[in-house]
């Protein structure tokens, strides 16, 4: 089918095909990470983990031919991080968003040092369902080309809501989240559920990092990762932790990021380099319109460090 | 010795070695944990067939042995040691900045675009504004976001992060448009700097003068904390910034004043690195020296005259890696794997401070 000229229209409809297509990873980091900080913790080593999930998910899907056992990899990866930052946390004296920082590092050199053998081979793709076939404008159509992982991560963001408000489970997770001293009372071990949680938001990562690698941009090398992992935190806040609102957010942030691009392919190409700025400043300007000196955020559990 | 067998000379019964051991914990905590750490990366090496002993021999070679290996380390020394004070100082109010290298980046262009202005000029004049440039736009970034954290509540951590990134388009941005030499074909670059305006090594040593500037600093940052009621100020603020706000101290101030001297010294990490090493600003600047400083910072556990010897050792590393690279067949992350696992070892002593009876005072008093 030839393109048909559809003109400016591209701009929106580029940023809506990006906004799909970037938001995963960040809908599965801050998923992970809204789970970790409900419990009362900040795990910053995310972006380490989704590095990490992005070498061994290509690797895997790469050894095996199989794009889901690599998914399974990464999210495996995921839970070893989340474990060992779940673990040293525990400790008295140990500060979760210093560990968070040397867990990024180490996940980043990991990641490097293993992935060096996989810079070449090309491994398989994770498929994508076509919810465009209505239209006969084929830029519509690839553009409704939607990956399995966004609807998973869709399902995911309302499960989460439901299970925070309406499960035990949840209700431990907030228990744990808003007071270590009531945890205790009810018989609950904090260190436990915080570790569980932790090792469960590292599985996300690990799935955000997979999804870069096996889907879009669809490749692995050292340079995959543009901070998703780290924005993801701030995002987080910004969804005042709450899943739903983390899936909005993760739109939004993949509109922005899917801004450049777009308006490169209509030709605009003056600032790139700005526009691809553009996620992040738009992260530190929500980060510090929704910040406030005075008051504790509307919706932070209570034992969270960045918000004492 | 002497003062042991006259314990009485104190009211409390203190002697020498009572004063002593409580200091010696800060020495042999993260002594051990460098150890640990080490024993860690050796196990990871044997796990995928490489021998421990080759890697630490090459470290000591590469790094260590020779004058030449020594110019190797002390090259890249000096961005350590301001990158690491742009985290210390904050830290000891507190806070975790760890965008330092957004601020180097930005120094360093800053400098390279003064030092284009400034051709003609008499050299010290030149240097003295470039290095003024570098300073100016590291104050302003680190800075500010030492005042978002004072004025709204913002992380400064994530905010510092972000900054960071965005330094790094803005950098890519001036150095492809308006500030790039027409004649840097492969790799875009502001004009180069004349000879007048670059700095040259020390005598005796062959390392430039950055890293005598970052030592000097280190020790003049020492004294700010140790030695001044400003200092002492920012300690108790750090220990607890509400006991200190109780205490009518102006937090804000000090934290504000503390990033921007952070601020400062990244910036003339910049400076250097475009002055002594790069002769003009490109994307070699970004090498990831703040976030190894990161590392420096905590390793010396926020303490600015333990951030010389700990810059000397990372900088070591760090100039091993080629070698280790080429003897081995090791891949260039070899050694950001092994910083990653003194990091979390570090990080991990901390929880036992305190735990030792042996580090106490009431453990020498005469029982």
């Amino acid at each position: 089918m030839d393109p048909v000229d559809i003109g400016l229209w591209g701009v929106p409809l580029a940023i809506l095909a990006g906004a799909i297509r970037v938001s995963t990873p960040f809908l599965f980091v801050s998923l992970g990470e809204c789970l970790t900080e409900r419990s009362g913790r900040i795990n910053l080593g995310l972006e380490g983990t989704l590095i990490f999930g992005a070498m061994s998910g290509y690797a895997v899907a790469y050894e095996t031919g199989s794009p889901f056992l690599g998914v399974g990899a990464a999210a495996l990866a995921g839970v070893v991080f989340g474990l060992v930052h779940g673990w040293i946390c525990k400790f008295k004296g140990v500060n979760d968003i210093a560990i968070g920082i040397a867990l990024m590092l180490l996940g980043t050199g990991l990641a490097f040092f293993f992935g060096k053998p996989y810079i070449q081979p090309v491994a398989p793709k994770l498929p994508s369902i076509s919810l465009g076939g209505w239209s006969d404008v084929p830029q519509v159509q690839s553009a409704l080309q939607v990956n399995v992982l966004f609807l998973v991560g869709a399902i995911l963001a309302v499960f989460l809501w439901w299970m925070f408000r309406s499960t035990r489970v949840g209700l431990v997770i907030r228990v744990v989240g808003d007071s270590t001293d009531a945890a205790r009372a009810m018989g609950l071990n904090a260190d436990r559920v915080r570790l569980l949680s932790t090792a469960a938001g590292g599985a996300f990562a690990g799935v955000a990092g997979a999804y870069l690698s096996l889907y879009y941009p669809g490749s692995w090398n050292e340079g995959i990762s543009s901070g998703q992992g780290l924005m993801a935190v701030a995002l987080v806040i910004f969804a005042r932790w709450n899943p739903i609102n983390c899936f909005w957010a993760a739109l939004l942030f993949g509109g922005a990021g899917a801004l450049g691009p777009a308006l490169q392919s209509v030709g605009v190409t003056q600032g790139y380099y700005l526009f691809f700025a553009a996620p992040y400043v738009l992260t530190l300007g929500l980060l510090i319109a929704t910040s406030s000196p005075e008051r504790a955020m509307q919706g932070a559990p209570a034992e969270l460090s960045i918000t004492k | 010795m002497a003062n042991v067998e006259q314990p009485v000379a104190h009211p409390s019964g203190a002697s020498t070695i009572s004063v002593l051991m409580p200091r010696a914990e800060g020495l042999v905590i993260p002594f051990a944990a460098l150890l640990a750490g080490s024993l860690a990366f050796s196990l990871f090496l044997l796990l995928v067939g490489k021998s421990p002993v080759t890697f630490f021999g090459l470290v000591w070679m590469a790094g260590f042995s020779t004058a030449f290996s020594w110019q190797n380390t002390l090259s890249q020394v000096a961005p350590l040691l301001f990158a690491a004070l742009c985290v210390a100082l904050p830290a000891r109010l507190g806070l975790v900045v760890i965008g330092g290298e957004g601020a180097i980046v930005l120094g360093g262009l800053a400098a390279g675009v003064a030092g284009t202005q400034a051709t003609g000029w008499p050299p010290a004049a030149g240097l003295g504004f470039m290095a003024l440039c570098a300073m100016a736009l590291g104050v302003g970034w680190i800075a500010s976001i030492g005042a978002l954290r004072i004025k709204r509540g913002v992380n400064e951590t994530i905010a510092s992060l972000l900054m960071a990134y965005i330094a790094i388009a803005l950098f890519n941005h001036l150095v492809e448009g308006p500030f790039r030499d027409p004649a840097s074909l492969n790799k875009p670059s502001t004009l180069p700097l004349t000879e007048g305006l670059r700095i040259g090594e020390m005598p005796l040593i062959s390392a430039h003068w950055g890293v005598l500037v970052g030592i000097l600093a280190c020790i003049a940052c020492w004294v700010l904390i140790e030695r001044t009621t400003l200092g002492f100020a920012a300690r108790i603020a750090g220990d607890n910034l509400r006991a200190a706000q109780v205490q009518g101290l102006p937090v804000g101030r000090l934290v504000v004043g503390f990033t921007a001297l952070g601020g400062a010294f990244a910036g003339l990490a910049g400076f250097f690195e475009v002055a002594a090493v790069h002769g003009s600003a490109n994307g070699s600047l970004i090498a990831g020296y703040g976030y190894t400083g990161i590392l420096v910072a905590f390793l010396a556990r926020h303490n600015p005259l333990a951030i010389i010897p700990v810059a000397i050792l990372l900088g070591g590393f760090a100039a091993s890696s080629g070698l280790i690279q080429r003897r081995m067949d090791l891949p260039d992350a070899t050694i950001l794997v092994f910083q990653g696992m003194i990091f979390v070892a570090i990080l991990l002593s901390e929880t036992v401070y305190g735990r030792f009876k042996i580090f106490t005072p009431a453990y020498w008093e005469v029982r």
